[in-house]
């Protein structure tokens, strides 16, 4: 962190106002998992702080390196591609198991299959 | 071409993921990427990955740019819906969509669009009659998340694959 004070000041404020951003979406999504009712509500609100949330963090760092490497840093963009392609899998995974489990327990409020 | 070069398409993609992360295009990178991307090619047609088309890179922009835009706004929802519980009047379910679709890469690519807006879950796709039953946060009426994903999304996603 040394190199903290050869940051310009315009860039230090940009990258810290994108990373609160980010983090409050995170934040707002962990507070959405509590406040919601069902499994299949539930599952929604993370996905703020895995779209959006992540991606105020990634372009902060994008920027901040570029700026104190004084190059452009294009790692963060893989970050975002995986991302992107392996979130799907994960929820899918989730939401496939909780109607697996609701049609073998015949709940009513799942739709049978098709 | 196809005999030696099988997936041209990923085969590049995985030589600009080898640059980018290396951070450089000096010649000796270019060609240990080249060999790699190859050589992981190679070793992925042991899994039989069946064979896509890619076509007009403008429309799928267009389609990533229409995405982008609509994570920002589902993400704003999403997140007064969270901070605003009074709201009663909100109902969630499911919403079973008809696709036209068939190409795996393109129903690959409506999951990771359908999962990456929030507000909207891919639950369950049935490969005998082409529909997917997705979970809506925000369900007002169906007819118009069916109209919004097949005029939105999927018209183009045909124009990409197939």
């Amino acid at each position: 962190m040394t190199h903290l004070a050869e940051l310009p000041s315009w860039a230090a404020l940009l990258t810290a106002l994108l990373l609160l951003l980010g983090a409050a979406l995170a934040l707002i999504g962990s507070f959405g998992l509590l406040r919601f009712g069902s499994f299949y509500e539930r599952i929604h609100a993370p996905t703020l702080g895995s779209t959006l949330g992540i991606g105020f963090v990634l372009i902060a760092s994008m920027l901040f390196f570029s700026v104190l490497q004084s190059r452009p840093v294009l790692h963060e963009v893989l970050i975002t591609a995986l991302m992107v392609v392996t979130t799907p899998i994960t929820l899918m995974l989730l939401a496939r198991a909780a109607l697996y489990r609701d049609r073998s327990e015949g709940n009513d409020d799942v739709p049978p299959s098709a | 071409m196809t005999r030696w070069l099988p997936f041209p398409l990923l085969t590049a993609t995985l030589l600009a993921v080898w640059l980018i992360l290396n951070e450089s295009v000096s010649p000796g990178t270019i060609i240990l990427g080249s060999v790699l991307s190859v050589g992981a090619v190679r070793v992925l047609l042991a899994l039989d990955p069946p064979a896509g088309r890619f076509r007009r890179p403008l429309v799928a922009l267009k389609l990533a740019l229409v995405v982008l835009g609509d994570i920002v706004r589902s993400n704003n929802a999403v997140a007064r819906i969270i901070l605003h519980p009074g709201t009663k009047n909100r109902t969630s379910g499911f919403v079973r969509i008809p696709l036209d679709i068939r190409a795996p890469y393109g129903l690959a690519a409506l999951s990771c669009i359908i999962t990456a807006t929030p507000g909207t879950i891919w639950v369950e796709y049935d490969s005998a009659k082409n529909t997917v039953l997705l979970h809506i946060l925000d369900l007002v009426d169906e007819k118009v998340w069916i109209e919004t994903i097949k005029q939105r999304y999927e018209k183009r996603l045909i124009e990409v694959f197939e």
